[in-house]
Formats: C-alpha cells, sequence, structure tokens
C-alpha cells in the first residue's frame, strides 16, 4: 500500500442508533496478509465519539515504552480539538486486515503517511461536527469554533457539545479535504502533555503479559535445545514428575514443556529435567564464526552500492587507508522474559500476548491449531520493552502447542537464561574497508565490505540483505566513489531485528573508519564531516548542532576527550559528541551530547525519553554487550554474564531537538547508532587506540 | 504442603506453598499481586524488588519461608492512590518507558528515601544501582527522587 492512497480510500465513516461517530482510518504498513473483501479499505485506528462526549480511538499499535499509546491519540485530538480528558484508547485485538497492518517496529508509528492521516481523520471528524452544528443553528459554519470537544456560536452564543452532534453529523457528507491546522494553532502537538499510561506504572496496575490471570490458569515453562538446531533425544521427566505442583511433561516442536500449578513449580520441574539431545552439527564457537567471515570476506560480494569507479578511483589515490572492523552477537534482553498465555478449547483459540507483531501471533496460532483467524482472538497487553524481539512468534508456538494439550488457560514464560539463550540476536559482523585519499587529505575512494548473516528472512544465497547493509551503502558522505558489497554467511545461529537493525552495527563502522579518515588527514572530525556533508544540510545541521551543544573545539578538563558521530536512520538524523576519561584503564562516560532532528515533534517529552533510553541501550552494547557462542551454544545466561549499564554508570545525556516542521521522523530508534562510535571516537582521541571491535571491553579497558 | 502466613500491605494472607517458593511468586501467582515482576530470578535486576520491614528486598531470592513474620510491603500497597511522594515524583517526571521494572525501580526509591530524606546524585546510584532498567530512564529516576527528597522538606 503506498502513500498516495486517496483519502477516499483510507477514511470511512459509519453510524449507527446511539453509537455516535464512527471514523476508521488507515495508516500505511504492509498488512501481512489480507481479505479479498477489505481491499478498498483497512482502518487500524478507530475514532468514535460517543453521545456521552466520549472520543474513544482504538489503537492498532502494541505499546512498549515508545509513547504510541499517548501519541498517536494526541495527533487526532489536536485536528479534532478534543478535551484530552474525555480521551480513551483502547488496545486493538489482531484483526487480520481490518487495522491494516499492525506490526509495530522500524519506529514506523507515527512516520510515514500515518502523521497525515491521523490528523486528517481528526479534522475531518471536527469539520463534520461543525457543519452539525451549523446546519441546526442556521448559521455560517465559518462563523463557528471549536474548543474541548464542543463546538461554539459566540455571536448568537450557543454551544453543543461534540456527543449531541455524533447522530447528526455522521449522515453528512464526509468533506473532500478538511482544512488543517497551521502548526501555530496546535494545541496538544509539540507540547509534552501527561502520557496516558504513566501512573498505572508507578503504582503496579498496568496488565503486562506475565500479569494476566485467569480462572483456573496453569503455568509452564519450555526448555530449549542449547545448542542451535538440535533435536530431544530423550527425556527423563521421573523427577520433575515428583515435583509438588508439576502437572504435565511433554515434547513441544521448539522442545520440552513442563506445566504446573504455579511458575515456580514449572521452573522447578524444569531444573529437574534430565533431557539428551541430538546436537547436530553445529558447534562453533564465536572465533571460527569470526574465521568464517573472514574467509567469506576474500571473494567478492552482492553490490550493495556502487558511485563511481572506487577500484579505478583507488589506484590514483595520494594515500590508503585499511581496516577491519567486527560486532558481535547481541541479545535483546527485555525487561519481561518472553511469555504468552494461551487457551485452546472448543473450536477456540485465544491469545493474550505481549507482541509487536498480533496478526503474525493470529497466524501462527491458527496455522499450529487448524482453525481459521475467526478461531483465534489475540489481546495485546502491554510489552516489557520489545526491541524487535517481539515481532517474533517462537514463544507464541510454544504456549500454543502447549495450551493444546492442556485443558485449561496457560501462560507459557520462559525463565531468563532461555530468553538469552533463544534470542534472534543481533547479527555478529566482519567488515573490510579502504579509504583512498587525495593529496588534500580529501577522501576520493571508500571500499566497505559487509560480512553477515541475513537479517531479513527472504533472497537466495546471492541476494542482498538489505537490512544488513543499511547504515553502510547509505553513507550520507559526499565521496565520488564508493564501493559497498555484502557476503552472505549461514552461520545457523538465529539472527533478528535489534532496536535499529543495521544502523545499530554499521554506524559504529562507518563512523568509526571516517573518523580514522579524517585523523590520518590530519583533520578535526567534525570539521571533516561538516565539509564531506555540504550537499547535506539537515545533517550538516544536526551536526553542527551537536558540536555546539557540547563545546566541540573548546577545552576540556585533563583526562577527558570528546568523540563525534553521526546516523541517518528511520527518516531521522542524530548526532552524538560523547566526553569520556579513562583512570587505571577504566572508561568512564562523562556526557553525551545528542542532536536530533525528526521533524515535527508530536511530543517532545517522549521524544527525549526515546533519544536518552537509545543512547542508554547504545552504550550497554558498547560497553560490555557480547553473545559469546561456545560449541554452538550462547556462554551467556543471565545479567550477570550480560550486564546492562546501570544508573551508577549513567553519563549526562542531554538531547537538543531541531526545531522543524519537515514530516515526523522516527523516534525510538535513530539515536541507538551513534553512541558507540561517539565513545570509541573519544577513547581514540584521548589514547590514540583505535577501537575497531565491540565491546570496548575487549580492548584491554575495563568499562565496569 | 506448609501452611504460612505473611503479612502483605497490612493484611495477613494465609497461603500453602513448598518452603523454598520465593516470595515474589507466592505474590504473583498465588495471591495474585502482579505488580511485582519477575525479571532475572537470581536477584541481579531488581523488577521483584519489594520492602520488608521497609528494607528494600529481592522477592525473587527470599524463600515464603523467610519472608513470614515480616512486614511486607508491595507496590500495591505504597499507597492506597499513587500519591507516595515517589509515585508522585514518577508521574510528574514521567519516569516509565515500558514500566516493567518502574515496581521495582519505585519501591527502591521508596526505601532509599527512608533511610535517607536528601540523597546526593552518588547515594541514587549506590541505592539504585542493582535496579536497572532496558529502556533507559536512569536519567529521570535520579530527577524524580531529587524532586520527591524536595516535596518531602
Amino acid at each position: 500500500m503506498s502513500n498516495s492512497v486517496s483519502r477516499r480510500d483510507f477514511l470511512k465513516v459509519t453510524s449507527s442508533a446511539g453509537a455516535g461517530l464512527m471514523m476508521g482510518v488507515y495508516l500505511p504498513g504492509k498488512p501481512r496478509f489480507k481479505s479479498a473483501a477489505s481491499d478498498s479499505f483497512e482502518p487500524n485506528v478507530w475514532i468514535k465519539i460517543s453521545p456521552d462526549n466520549k472520543v474513544t480511538i482504538t489503537l492498532a499499535k502494541s505499546e512498549m515504552g515508545q509513547g504510541v499509546k499517548t501519541a498517536l491519540p494526541m495527533i487526532v485530538a489536536d485536528e479534532l480539538d478534543a478535551d484530552w480528558q474525555n480521551v480513551e484508547v483502547v488496545q486493538a485485538d489482531a484483526h487480520p486486515d481490518k487495522y491494516g497492518g499492525m506490526m509495530t517496529v522500524g519506529s514506523r508509528s507515527v512516520r510515514g503517511g500515518a502523521w497525515m492521516r491521523l490528523r486528517e481523520t481528526g479534522a475531518t471528524a471536527r469539520e463534520m461536527l461543525v457543519s452539525a452544528a451549523a446546519k441546526q443553528w442556521g448559521v455560517d459554519p465559518a462563523s463557528c469554533r471549536t474548543d474541548n470537544s464542543s463546538v461554539y456560536h459566540d455571536a448568537s452564543n450557543r454551544s453543543l457539545t461534540y456527543g449531541k452532534l455524533t447522530t447528526y453529523a455522521s449522515g453528512l457528507k464526509v468533506p473532500k479535504k478538511p482544512q488543517l491546522k497551521d502548526p501555530s494553532q496546535f494545541r496538544y502537538i509539540g507540547k509534552s502533555i501527561p502520557q496516558i499510561d504513566t501512573p498505572d506504572k508507578v503504582s503496579g496496575k498496568t496488565v503486562f503479559g506475565l500479569d494476566v490471570r485467569l480462572q483456573g490458569m496453569l503455568y509452564a515453562t519450555v526448555i530449549h535445545p542449547p545448542v542451535f538446531g538440535a533435536a530431544v533425544k530423550s527425556i527423563d521427566d521421573r523427577e520433575a514428575k515428583n515435583i509438588a505442583g508439576v502437572k504435565k511433561v511433554f515434547q513441544v516442536s521448539l522442545g520440552v514443556a513442563v506445566v504446573a500449578k504455579s511458575t515456580w513449580a514449572a521452573f522447578k520441574g524444569a531444573r529437574a529435567l534430565q533431557i539428551k539431545w541430538d546436537n547436530g552439527d553445529f558447534s562453533m564457537d564465536s572465533k571460527d564464526i569470526s574465521k568464517s567471515f573472514r574467509d567469506l570476506a576474500r571473494k567478492k560480494g552482492v553490490v550493495a552500492r556502487n558511485d563511481g569507479n572506487a577500484e579505478k578511483a583507488m589506484k590514483k589515490v595520494d594515500s590508503r587507508l585499511e581496516a577491519v572492523y567486527e560486532v558481535p552477537y547481541l541479545a535483546h534482553a527485555t525487561m519481561e522474559p518472553m511469555n504468552c498465555t494461551a487457551h485452546v478449547k472448543q473450536g477456540r483459540c485465544e491469545l493474550w500476548v505481549p507482541t509487536q507483531n498480533p496478526q503474525g501471533s493470529q497466524r501462527t496460532a491458527a496455522q499450529l491449531t487448524g482453525f481459521s483467524n475467526d478461531q483465534v482472538t489475540v489481546h495485546v497487553t502491554q510489552l516489557g520493552c520489545g526491541f524487535g524481539r517481539r515481532s517474533r512468534t517462537d514463544f507464541i508456538q510454544d504456549a500454543v502447542e502447549t495450551a493444546m494439550k492442556v485443558d485449561a488457560p496457560v501462560q507459557v514464560v520462559w525463565t531468563r537464561e532461555e530468553d538469552m539463550q533463544h534470542d534472534y540476536y543481533r547479527p555478529a559482523t566482519y567488515n573490510l574497508f579502504e579509504a583512498g585519499l587525495d593529496k588534500a587529505g580529501e577522501p576520493v575512494a571508500w571500499n566497505h565490505r559487509v560480512v553477515a548473516p541475513p537479517i531479513g528472512r527472504r533472497g537466495g544465497p546471492n541476494s542482498l540483505d538489505r537490512s544488513s547493509v543499511d547504515g553502510a551503502s547509505n553513507l550520507p558522505y559526499d565521496i565520488s566513489n564508493i564501493f559497498v558489497d555484502y557476503c552472505r554467511s549461514d552461520i545457523p545461529v538465529p539472527v533478528g531485528h535489534w532496536r535499529s537493525v543495521g544502523p545499530s552495527q554499521n554506524t559504529f563502522i562507518t563512523e568509526s573508519f571516517i573518523d580514522e579518515v579524517a585523523f590520518a588527514a590530519g583533520k578535526d572530525p567534525f570539521e571533516y564531516r561538516r565539509k564531506l556533508l555540504k550537499n547535506q544540510p539537515r545533517l550538516r545541521n544536526v551536526l553542527e548542532l551537536a558540536a555546539e551543544k557540547s563545546g566541540w573545539g573548546g577545552k576540556l578538563p585533563k583526562g577527558l576527550a570528546r568523540g563525534i558521530a553521526i546516523v541517518e536512520d528511520k527518516g531521522s538524523i542524530c548526532a552524538q559528541v560523547a566526553e569520556i576519561s579513562i583512570e587505571k584503564s577504566q572508561v568512564k562516560i562523562h556526557r553525551v551530547t545528542c542532536a536530533l532532528d525528526c521533524g515535527q515533534v508530536i511530543h517532545p517529552g517522549i521524544v527525549e525519553s526515546q533519544t536518552v533510553g537509545s543512547v542508554v541501550y547504545g552504550l550497554s552494547a558498547a560497553l560490555y554487550g557480547e553473545i559469546i557462542i561456545n560449541k554452538g551454544r550462547v556462554a551467556q545466561s543471565n545479567f550477570d554474564d550480560y550486564p546492562l549499564l546501570g544508573i551508577h554508570e549513567m553519563p549526562e545525556v542531554d538531547v537538543h531537538l531541531v526545531d522543524s516542521q519537515e514530516e515526523p521522523g522516527g523516534a525510538g530508534e535513530p539515536a541507538v547508532p551513534p553512541a558507540a562510535p561517539a565513545v570509541t571516537n573519544a577513547i581514540f582521541a584521548l589514547t590514540g587506540q583505535r577501537i575497531q571491535s565491540l565491546p570496548v571491553s575487549l580492548n584491554g579497558m575495563r568499562t565496569m | 504442603m506448609p501452611r504460612y502466613t505473611l503479612n502483605i500491605n497490612g493484611r495477613d494472607r494465609k497461603v500453602s506453598v513448598d518452603e523454598d517458593t520465593p516470595l515474589l511468586w507466592v505474590l504473583r501467582d498465588e495471591l495474585g499481586l502482579t505488580g511485582t515482576k519477575f525479571g532475572c530470578g537470581r536477584g541481579l535486576c531488581g523488577s521483584c524488588t519489594v520492602h520488608l520491614n521497609g528494607e528494600s528486598t529481592r522477592s525473587c531470592m527470599s524463600t515464603v519461608d523467610y519472608a513470614e513474620g515480616n512486614d511486607i510491603t508491595t507496590i500495591e500497597g505504597l499507597s492506597p492512590d499513587v500519591t507516595h511522594f515517589i509515585q508522585e515524583a514518577w508521574i510528574a517526571e514521567e519516569v516509565p518507558q515500558c514500566g516493567y521494572c518502574q515496581s521495582g525501580q519505585v519501591m527502591a526509591a521508596a526505601a532509599l528515601l527512608e533511610r535517607n530524606p536528601n540523597p546526593s546524585d552518588q547515594d541514587i546510584d549506590m541505592g539504585m544501582k542493582m535496579n536497572l532498567c532496558r529502556c533507559g530512564t536512569y536519567q529521570r529516576i535520579k530527577k524524580a527522587i531529587h524532586r520527591a527528597a524536595d516535596e518531602m522538606k
């Protein structure tokens, strides 16, 4: 579905007696599958204005802390001039096509066409309500105004609430081109209004997937084969079944399920299981994987970008620079471990699940049970983090298969260890670089070979995995000859989308190498980048803003140094300057200055917290994030060996948003990628040591 | 199975569970108090923080046997109407993102203020370092604790 769908196709108004005014809006996003009857109209936000003046917005996107539950309704409510106190948000159950694509990924809930369509929906409803009031009063609609869910006619001192107008309004013609507000008239957009769901999150009332409680519910956990690709050879469950509360032990497709009366009993039962695994033939260590990448890098890959003629240009350069960069596998480590509650009975399957992918969950359940989509209900709960992990359906498969063998609703909960060892990891990658500089130190040729397992699941052995080169092939710098190619690895460690995806690793890699090039040319790394961004005014502006706010070039206390990095990601631009020190080989990050241009900001408070949070996510990865493969299995298991940044390591992070009325860009991801290279470039500036593989802790430095 | 009487949020609650059952699972699975979260199961993340006699305690590492006889406070019992200084400060500063770790953060912060009503940044670091937040809300946590401390004066 393109963004050029006409308004008629994405907006629908309905009414039924006593129900008020209903409007549906289709937001862009590829539905995973759709029914034939609904190809002209697939709303994924429903707005209902009821006779009691309540505005109910049905949200088909998942809330995982990124603030869609507040931000999307704000946009509608603003154009509608709705009273925010009377706006209610309802989470949509999965539906194959009613709401369009429900997948919540890629910082895509606001950007793309959604922003404008939400505005037009609010404006359309407002215009119809004004027309309804004007007709009833016999006045010119232009002489009416709206405020706080009411229409006013000041000249005659009359007013009617929206609720009183809905029935009349819903019979009116839908305006073709509703008048949108001038941004100066926004009442909510651009303001940090209180978030709808905050009070429940500080009182323990928010219902996450793990908090679902149903009558007669059982609890289960699933043990998966430690070695990737392994299968169950035999199960000895005698000891497990002796544990009080354990009810059943059986095999499911992905492992062995233990069903019990409580989570604790299920965990204890799982620990007591004696499972023999048939380990298959994957037994590599991380260093073998790295070597296999190195071998692949010897041959040319699939071309991802080819500007000018880098090969030819490289022969004529004044000086050349080569480097190898590597990054490790990373786990998502969402705070809420993977879980799903399922109930299969009498031709129906009902799921309660924290998922970024409600339609995929529905499809998975339908396939496993043999039911149609109509027989599968998926309730989306609050997500205790997502970061891409919850776009997968493996844990849903565990729950559905378990529920099919149990005569009760069952909540399948993974232990933290299972969660850590059975992720879809951010891929490890290996990168070969070559840059050629002319006499003046300008880069004239750039070669980058990316070796990585594909994140996307499509494409044959010689195809390009776009996610793997995102952030590398779209290098923003003005260099005449750029060649980027991609070599596909088939290492069977499951990989997936990890907050910001390709740019999360590629920005570390490219922004470190351009820093190397700048230093080789004897130039200031900020000025060097700035010159190479001369044709990219938005990027240059963000870079300059970060430099200015960080005091770039200004004196620092002895022992401190700065590093800079920039990325364009998910329709936004983020530059960061990190200030660091190293004392007795202990790295300390004092401050990170972020400049972000994400176009029109809906809710500055949410954008600020997403940006700071993204920096923390990026820093955890940069400093000590590493999933190590040992003989085909993940060595890490919990937060002691896969540490996350703690409050005591938190630098001061200041966020500077570019004042912009451009189309909104993403806000949940673009600040992840620059964090690592800003820090490692600062380490170089301080010590002369170039960090070419992450995490930093592998480079003879202490980070904890 | 042994029977226990636990004083939770000022009420005596009777449960019948194995003696090694962590308080966390008694709260969540036996008593429906799901505000206290399971994060790691090994006392590493702090999502399960509750108060035992006012002290921050990892409920995933405290057995029911150990917990009996103590005054247990969970997030549900911190205040009757979300009006504890910490909760109000948390709302004012919009601390939560996904919210999963926040029950534990709020409980840890409330206990911290109880023993140190005017904590410095460093006191907050030391008092809160065992409560992880994957969303990275630390900066606002710090601001909210200072705000609550100011409000309490």
